[in-house]
């Protein structure tokens, strides 16, 4: 009796320590997490209010806000040359790879692949072999079949970067995809063809939205590869900006990273928003 | 004759099972392997064959990489660089990581939208951005003076400094996302069963958690690391002459030398790095069967 009173406070003091202990801890870990996340956010809070500014060089903040390095952007042919022609590759690219990129994942998901291993590898490969790799080596060969510089070769080259995320992202949505909803069709007296039009084909959409909005998004970013493939008439808008960071940096530079950020973050998070509202629906 | 394509098409779906019968799967990858070999294999065994064949077999480009003090030094700054990026990605990616496995809702939302904006972002717009912070008298520099902390402008840019903040910048993500995927998958109740047998919470996490979380550690180091070697960007925009890394060495010997061989040379042996890697970490974790399943 006499020992019972005694340890009950010793334990409510204990627990009252983990308690405090534990609200310190927590604290520390969203002190520490919100720094972290400012450190990811910095650079976009930064180039944005750049963007507006109205002085020649650098500054942040700026002094004076302004559209000057808008409408410079906007007035500029060879910047906006840059932009089309990026545009332009990325579309082509998106289509190319999401055609290829679909018809591999069907076989290789739905049907008889011989060496189905090795075309995996094949397909795979362009994601693990560093990028500089890849741009030197196409422009060594680019060289010889006169395609720097050309939309065909950047098409090319793009192509083959963004093929593993397509075939990744329609083969994960093909395995997840309930079979059975396939059968019934079928046994409601639809042919397989059908089955795959009304049934299949329908039920990857939200695949076939993440993969081409990756593919565009790759392609529009591409850098490095697209650094060695420019030519000094054609290049893409990421070489020019490569080249304007390296040379002068002035703020149309800010400019271009705002609308390509705005861009991207309207694209994927569109596309992360429909993911999201699909996996709520399949959990409901 | 569309009946006849119709009964063409139907001979092509006929398979036994659920499965497409050879020639039709056949049919459906083809385009996409040989398009990949003449594309992407092509060139990359021609960039891997001139490194020996120099017309005959050879292998002198290669004894010239080991015999050359300046290149052992770029390769050596090549690892360290990526070991340090590596390494402080992972200190920085386990906290967020570790908050964001227990947040729900629109926390969660709010959460992963500051990893995913940066991983959606131009890298070429980052470095930008790290200049703007970085530069002499950028935005660090005004706050450090400002403070009172230093009397002059920093030296922040163009060195070593620069290319590890921007390069652990770019990679960060990279680390939070598989780890926040392995910490995620930790049924609620291991934790809490752990507690109710009397561990602390510090045991709980050392004991627990930590191990669980082990695989996405191990996905996220291996990719941070390897990205990190074939880094071309972001040291040439934000690194200075004594920050030169693989990367920058091959874009030199091809664009400003024209020296194939010895470019081919560098490639093969950061691409053999490369896969090496990779074996090892499938071999050690299983990533095959994983993937399979």
């Amino acid at each position: 009796m006499t020992s019972h009173a005694h340890s009950a406070p010793a334990a409510n003091a204990a627990a009252r320590r983990q308690n405090l202990s534990k609200l310190l801890g927590d604290a520390l870990l969203k002190g520490v997490c919100a720094l972290i996340f400012l450190f990811l956010l910095l650079p976009t809070l930064v180039v944005i209010p750049t963007s507006f500014s109205d002085t020649q060089y650098l500054a942040f903040p700026p002094a004076h806000w302004s559209l000057r390095w808008y409408v410079a952007y906007f007035q500029d042919p060879e910047w906006i040359g840059a932009t089309l022609f990026s545009l332009k590759v990325a579309g082509l690219t998106t289509v190319a790879a999401m055609t290829f990129g679909t018809l591999g994942a069907l076989a290789l998901v739905r049907g008889r692949v011989p060496l189905k291993g090795a075309v995996r590898a094949v397909v795979l490969a362009p994601m693990i072999v560093p990028h500089i790799v890849i741009a030197v080596a196409m422009y060594m060969v680019y060289m010889k079949w006169n395609l720097l510089g050309s939309l065909t070769g950047f098409v090319l080259a793009h192509t083959v970067v963004c093929l593993p995320f397509v075939v990744i992202t329609v083969s994960a949505g093909l395995q997840k995809m309930d079979p059975s909803l396939e059968m019934a069709a079928a046994s409601l007296g639809a042919n397989r063809l059908r089955a795959f039009r009304h049934v299949t084909l329908p039920l990857l959409g939200p695949s076939f939205a993440t993969a081409a909005a990756f593919a565009f998004i790759t392609s529009l970013d591409e850098a490095v590869i697209s650094y060695f493939l420019s030519s000094s008439t054609e290049k893409t808008l990421t070489r020019k900006m490569f080249e304007d960071i390296d040379f002068d940096l002035s703020p149309t530079i800010a400019v271009v990273s705002t609308l390509i950020i705005v861009m991207s973050v309207l694209l994927m998070g569109t596309i992360e928003g429909l993911r999201a509202r699909a996996a709520r629906r399949a959990k409901a | 004759m569309t009946a006849s394509l119709k009964r063409f098409a139907a001979t092509l779906w006929q398979a036994d099972g659920r499965r497409f019968p050879a020639p039709l799967s056949l049919l459906l990858v083809g385009p996409l392997v040989i398009g990949l070999c003449v594309a992407f294999i092509l060139p990359v065994g021609r960039l891997l064959a001139v490194s020996v064949w120099n017309p005959d077999f050879t292998l002198a480009e290669f004894v010239h990489i080991t015999e050359s003090p300046l290149y052992l030094r770029i390769l050596g700054r090549t690892f360290l660089l990526g070991g340090v990026v590596t390494v402080l990605t992972l200190v920085l990616a386990y906290p967020v990581a570790f908050l964001m496995a227990r947040l729900s809702g629109w926390r969660l939302a709010v959460a992963t939208a500051c990893v995913l904006v940066p991983l959606w972002t131009s890298v070429l717009v980052r470095s930008y951005a790290w200049i703007i912070i970085l530069q002499r008298n950028g935005l660090l520099n005004s706050i450090l003076t400002g403070l009172g902390l230093t009397d002059a402008p920093l030296p922040l840019l163009y060195n070593e400094l620069s290319v590890t903040i921007a390069m652990t910048h770019v990679l960060l993500p990279y680390m939070i996302l598989p780890i926040w995927a392995a910490l995620r998958t930790i049924p609620r109740d291991l934790p809490l069963a752990a507690q109710s047998l009397g561990a602390n919470a510090v045991r709980v996490f050392f004991l627990v958690v930590l191990p669980l979380s082990l695989p996405g550690v191990a996905s996220g180091v291996l990719m941070v690391f390897i990205l990190s070697l074939g880094f071309y960007v972001t040291p040439a925009l934000v690194g200075g002459p004594e920050t030169l890394m693989v990367a920058t060495l091959i874009g030199q010997q091809t664009t400003e030398l024209l020296n194939w061989p010895f470019a081919g040379a560098l490639a093969a042996l950061l691409l053999g790095i490369t896969l090496l890697l990779v074996t090892v970490f499938n071999r050690f974790l299983g990533l095959d069967k994983k993937a399979a399943s």
